[in-house]
């Protein structure tokens, strides 16, 4: 970053930078917020990853074989019933850790800082302030999750043990009389308070502050898969605060919104629930459709096929995004009539999504394609992102979600939507921009080693979850007849492949830090069109004092 | 041996998930690939529907999957050095609208046929209500054979069956129950489902019975199935409930109009374990439920 600041130190700018641990807590730089971001994300990832892997294990056969241990481990009462409680606690914190601690930050707050304003040749975002306070609040929500882990939940039982849709009863004083749930609900206000601001700010930013000459549809696709996402945000958070407010008051002041013996009614919460929670799983993959994009038009050396189509697509999945949510919900005992109507919604939503498969195909038709590491990540990601997408219009199917609800089948539908379609996009983005992000390059082929080995790991955890599901085996369940035995030890082998491939992913990061090969500012060639590969890698501390004019 | 060829078989059909499978009635098996027979009517159209589905899904991905392999065998930089420059093919992007859409309308119509067929109730037989109790287990009533006070007279709660009694009685742990529900084969069953006062949601399933419904404090929820076939039928708690959620098995044993008969005489007079050991006496002694 040294150059960062002498390349700053004969811009104009006449207030000194913070140096030190202020440059960081203060930061109002949208690099360097960025930079936060994507650290958290890691960190955060590695936890979840880790969580993932202990259930793994747990699953690997019939019969409970570490939790009881596990819990009096964590000072536990050694009880069967408190080692049952930790393994439902491990599940809904790898949910919510995942979610709003490794794939928001790592999409929105770390890819979404860095690349915005540089794409739009902006100097900064268009509230440096509100920035530093949005990723700062993160931080205590991650806190608070944490702590939520270590106090009385279900009873004596530490941490909150009723999945990330946090349904009540369960998740009332009736299921859960101890203070885990109200620290995990605050943790999410904040973990949406970030957002929302954060949210503000990207629109403030893409609307205001493009360059002279970048209308909307001159816009590259990543912002314009950032504007979608952060109005989902802006629009679904709230109703999320609203629920879980209604939860917080009905265990702690009395009120009954969900309670059905005082008036309230539990199925009030999961519609407002799902109201955010559908347009939240969105929120994960969308950005990484705009990643996407930006790597196969690159590695493909042609622009985007059908712009347009594209960008709209992504409007348009986001818009039916909010009028689907019930097909979480199919099973609760809704009428026919209404199952009907979530039914026809849903599997609309495919179409916005296959425009997008094929398009990102007939972009590479033609091309002349160069098999760098982010490039076999994103094509990893069409691939699975499809065989997700598809199991999807099966379960959209109420008749048929009627059997698969609630079993391992759903399980591993969004596990390859966003396991293996976010993460895969996180991944491909990573590896794409780190040399403009660190100034240094990376080996490719560790890069292509830890994909290969991810691949062949998450595909060997998640696919046979498919047949667990078919064959009848619910979903959160600490242990499972002996029948189930084959496909879950197949699985957690998976598991522990994957592992090894985040050991690979740290390897590659370490080594490319450790050697210091310099990148040069386009490291990609004539694909690479977008504003950011016009600047110095790393780019300097401020760039576009001068605003770049778009033709 | 017999383990191995049969994973070796189980991963050789991946690709033919839906024809191939190890299915059996009422309980999963090792290295299921697909549904457990169904034995209703709705269970046999999701059946249908789902094979269907998958043909279709299947074919969908290895299609996706023909396409990148085909562009990055001939458009790599190496076999095609000089990319073109096409963006836009406005047949081809109505094309891939269009194709999706009429895929979807295929899908739909047998998919809204089997929705109205599982929630329009049809006239039933008889009814019975099951209750998801906070202690993890379920209450089943019968309140077509008398209600006295207000109470059902029938009235009794299936709780796990031990691993160590469940070996005794060579049926699977995890998905056998003390005492089971009964009832008569090809006879419209109404089930009425809710969860105790104060308690928690759980789901009452029979994946053979196609159904799965959700047991809500405060709402009297009804689903039906017919089953076809007599046996022994497996569930599980299908809604996370706490510590003991995977704890919380069902189990219905679809019996002759006679044996059903048979043992709601005994219910109603002796013990529901006493009509429990005598019909499956009964039930040994006719060769239909195996021996221990």
């Amino acid at each position: 970053m040294a150059t960062a600041h002498a390349a700053h130190d004969h811009a104009h700018d006449h207030h000194a930078d913070p140096t030190g641990w202020k440059r960081y807590v203060y930061s109002t730089n949208h690099k360097d917020i960025g930079t936060m971001y994507l650290w958290f994300a890691i960190m955060a990832g590695i936890l979840g990853g880790l969580l993932s892997v202990l259930i793994r294990m747990e699953l690997q056969e019939s019969g409970v074989q570490w939790f009881y241990g596990l819990s009096s481990m964590l000072g536990g009462d050694g009880s069967e019933a408190a080692g049952r409680h930790l393994y439902n606690s491990f599940v809904t914190a790898h949910a919510l850790i995942m979610i709003f601690f490794m794939v928001m930050p790592a999409m929105i707050g770390g890819f979404g800082n860095w690349f915005v304003p540089l794409m739009i040749g902006a100097p900064d975002m268009a509230f440096p302030r509100m920035n530093n306070i949005s990723f700062w609040l993160l931080v205590p929500a991650f806190g608070l999750l944490l702590i939520s882990m270590f106090v009385p939940g279900a009873g004596s039982f530490n941490g909150v043990g009723g999945g990330w849709t946090m349904y009540p009863p369960l998740s009332s004083t009736a299921g859960h009389s101890g203070p885990a749930v109200d620290f995990a609900i605050l943790s999410l206000h904040l973990a949406g308070a970030s957002s929302i601001l954060g949210a503000i700010n990207f629109i403030t930013t893409i609307f205001n502050m493009r360059a002279p000459g970048m209308t909307l549809h001159k816009m590259p696709l990543f912002v314009w898969s950032v504007l979608v996402t952060v109005f989902l945000l802006l629009l679904s958070l709230p109703v999320l605060a609203g629920a879980i407010t209604m939860l917080l008051t009905d265990r702690n002041f009395g009120t009954s919104f969900f309670d059905a013996a005082t008036g309230g009614d539990p199925i009030l919460f999961q519609h407002l629930f799902w109201f955010f929670g559908h347009p939240e799983v969105y929120i994960l993959i969308l950005p990484g459709f705009g990643i996407i994009s930006h790597i196969v038009s690159t590695f493909s050396k042609k622009p985007v096929f059908g712009y347009l189509g594209m960008a709209y697509a992504m409007v348009a999945i986001g818009v039916v995004g909010f009028i689907v949510w019930a097909h979480h919900m199919y099973t609760v005992g809704m009428d026919a009539d209404t199952q009907a109507y979530f039914v026809a919604a849903t599997m609309i939503i495919a179409v916005p999504t296959g425009v997008k498969i094929f398009s990102w195909i007939a972009t590479m038709w033609g091309g002349s394609i160069e098999f760098k590491a982010p490039m076999v990540w994103a094509i990893g990601f069409i691939f699975l992102f499809t065989v997700g997408g598809v199991t999807g219009v099966v379960l959209a199917n109420a008749g048929v979600d009627r059997v698969l609800h609630d079993t391992y089948y759903v399980v591993a539908h969004f596990h390859y939507v966003l396991s293996l379609g976010a993460v895969f996009a996180i991944f491909a983005g990573w590896y794409f921009w780190f040399p403009k992000i660190t100034g240094y390059m990376y080996s490719d082929r560790i890069a292509k080693l830890h994909f290969w080995v991810t691949f062949v790991g998450v595909n060997l955890v998640f696919f046979p979850q498919h047949f667990l599901g078919l064959a009848g085996m619910p979903r959160r369940y600490i242990v499972y007849p002996e029948v189930f035995n084959g496909w879950n030890y197949v699985s957690s082998i998976g598991s522990y492949i994957s592992a090894v491939g985040v050991l690979i992913f740290l390897y590659g990061m370490f080594s490319a830090y450790a050697k210091k090969v310099p990148a040069p500012d386009n490291p990609w060639g004539e694909g690479a069109t977008t504003l950011e590969w016009t600047l110095s890698s790393p780019p300097p501390f401020h760039q576009f004092n001068t605003l770049p004019v778009i033709k | 041996m017999k383990t191995m060829a049969r994973t070796f078989i189980a991963m050789a059909g991946l690709s033919l998930m839906p024809a191939l499978g190890f299915a059996a009635a009422g309980q999963p098996e090792p290295w299921q690939l697909n549904l457990q027979d169904p034995v209703t009517p709705v269970a046999e159209f999701i059946d249908w529907f789902i094979d269907y589905l998958h043909i279709g899904m299947f074919l969908i991905s290895a299609f996706v999957l023909a396409l990148l392999i085909y562009v990055m065998v001939k458009f790599n930089a190496k076999a095609n050095p000089v990319p073109s420059k096409t963006t836009h093919h406005v047949g081809l992007e109505i094309a891939w609208t269009i194709v999706p859409v009429l895929i979807l309308v295929v899908i739909a119509i047998p998919s809204f046929r089997l929705l109205y067929l599982q929630r329009d109730i049809p006239v039933a037989d008889m009814t019975v209500k099951v209750i998801g109790n906070a202690g993890w287990n379920w209450t089943y009533q019968y309140p077509d054979l008398g209600i006295v006070n207000d109470e059902p007279k029938v009235s009794f709660s299936a709780n796990l069956l031990s691993e160590e009694d469940a070996k005794k009685r060579n049926v699977p742990y995890l998905l056998a129950t003390d005492v089971p529900m009964v009832v008569p084969v090809n006879k419209t069953v109404k089930m009425i489902v809710t969860s105790e006062a104060g308690g928690i949601i759980h789901a009452w399933t029979i994946p053979s019975f196609g159904m799965k419904i959700d047991a809500i404090p405060g709402r009297l929820n009804e689903d039906w199935f017919k089953a076809t076939k007599e046996g022994v039928y497996y569930g599980q708690c299908s809604e996370l409930c706490g510590q003991n959620h995977a704890y919380m098995p069902i189990e219905v044993h679809v019996v002759s109009q006679a044996d059903y008969d048979a043992w709601v005489a005994k219910v109603q007079t002796a013990s529901v374990e006493e009509a429990r050991d005598y019909l499956f006496a009964m039930l040994k002694a006719k060769g239909l439920l195996a021996a221990n």
